[in-house]
């Protein structure tokens, strides 16, 4: 492999992981915990293609390829909860949804 | 020389990525956030092409970069302004205290399982071919191997489809409940 060693990869995969998680923990706009979530899934496929390149085999590469499908189908989801959440004109914040019911 | 060259590309997409990944996260307005993790979508598929992951690098480009980030963008504009007023003052401060001391000890964790270096089997990586992660490559072990977890896959995007409908449907329902 030319450039850097895998080690490299990992520590940038940890480190956007944990920028993805802060967001999630931090942040109160659900659009923003979605932005995040995709961050930490990405982060997750950086690595699998690294391992994949690594051991020289490309399941790593269709593992990544699965996740991006259902990464597009989690957003999906999550955005229609949201659109649904805007047209009832509840206030966009998950620290004051637990009074959302019916 | 070569070598030199992907190291310069690598730290570039790297700063990038987690430049653009900080910016997702502290960015007040959303419209703002999603445009940054295109940004970072982009640097990402930079380093799955220094990775041999051509096919991967694409479909990240085309499916990430371009439809899912165009959903993101529609309903935030749909949804018009909503910016935050203060991003780091959600609920109380230990809330985010707890945050920054898990996500560093997720950090920690990696890097002290990197520094043991696994027993010596993180530094060969194997001898590739060219064809490595051509789409001809992917394309037959996802027809072969993996038939399983792609026809799974299928049927995890048709159920998303459906509920996106079915959400879509009920928050029009109980609007047209409101007005009436």
């Amino acid at each position: 492999m030319h450039g850097p060693d895998i080690q490299w990869y990992v520590v940038l995969s940890a480190i956007l992981f944990a920028t993805g998680a802060l967001g999630v923990m931090l942040r109160r706009s659900p659009l923003i915990i979605l932005l995040s979530i995709e961050i930490m899934l990405n982060s997750a496929n950086l690595l699998l293609i690294a391992f994949s390149r690594l051991h020289g085999k490309e399941d790593g590469q269709i593992f990544a390829i699965s996740v991006m499908a259902v990464a597009a189908a989690e957003v999906v989801v999550g955005l229609g909860l949201i659109v649904a959440l805007g047209r009832r004109h509840v206030d966009l914040d998950v620290d004051k949804l637990r009074t959302l019911r019916g | 020389m070569a070598n030199f060259l992907v190291w310069v590309v690598w730290i570039g997409a790297a700063f990038a990525c987690l430049a653009s990944a900080l910016a997702v996260v502290s960015f007040r307005n959303p419209f703002y956030s999603a445009l940054s993790l295109i940004g970072n979508l982009a640097s990402l598929a930079v380093l799955f092409l220094l990775l041999s992951g051509a096919f991967v690098a694409a479909g990240q480009v085309l499916v990430y970069g371009g439809a899912v980030m165009v959903m993101f963008l529609f309903v935030i504009a749909y949804l018009g302004d909503r910016s935050e007023e203060s991003p780091w003052s959600g609920g109380p401060s230990w809330q985010v205290v707890g945050a920054v001391l898990a996500g560093g000890a997720v950090l920690a964790e990696v890097i002290v399982v990197v520094g043991l270096e696994a027993g010596g089997l993180l530094s060969k990586p194997a001898h590739i071919g060219s064809s490595f992660g051509s789409p001809e490559a992917i394309g037959k072990l996802f027809l072969t191997d993996h038939l399983l977890a792609f026809e799974v896959t299928s049927i995890v995007l048709l159920v998303a489809a459906v509920g996106g409908v079915v959400l879509g449907a009920h928050a029009r329902q109980t609007e047209s409940d409101a007005r009436a």
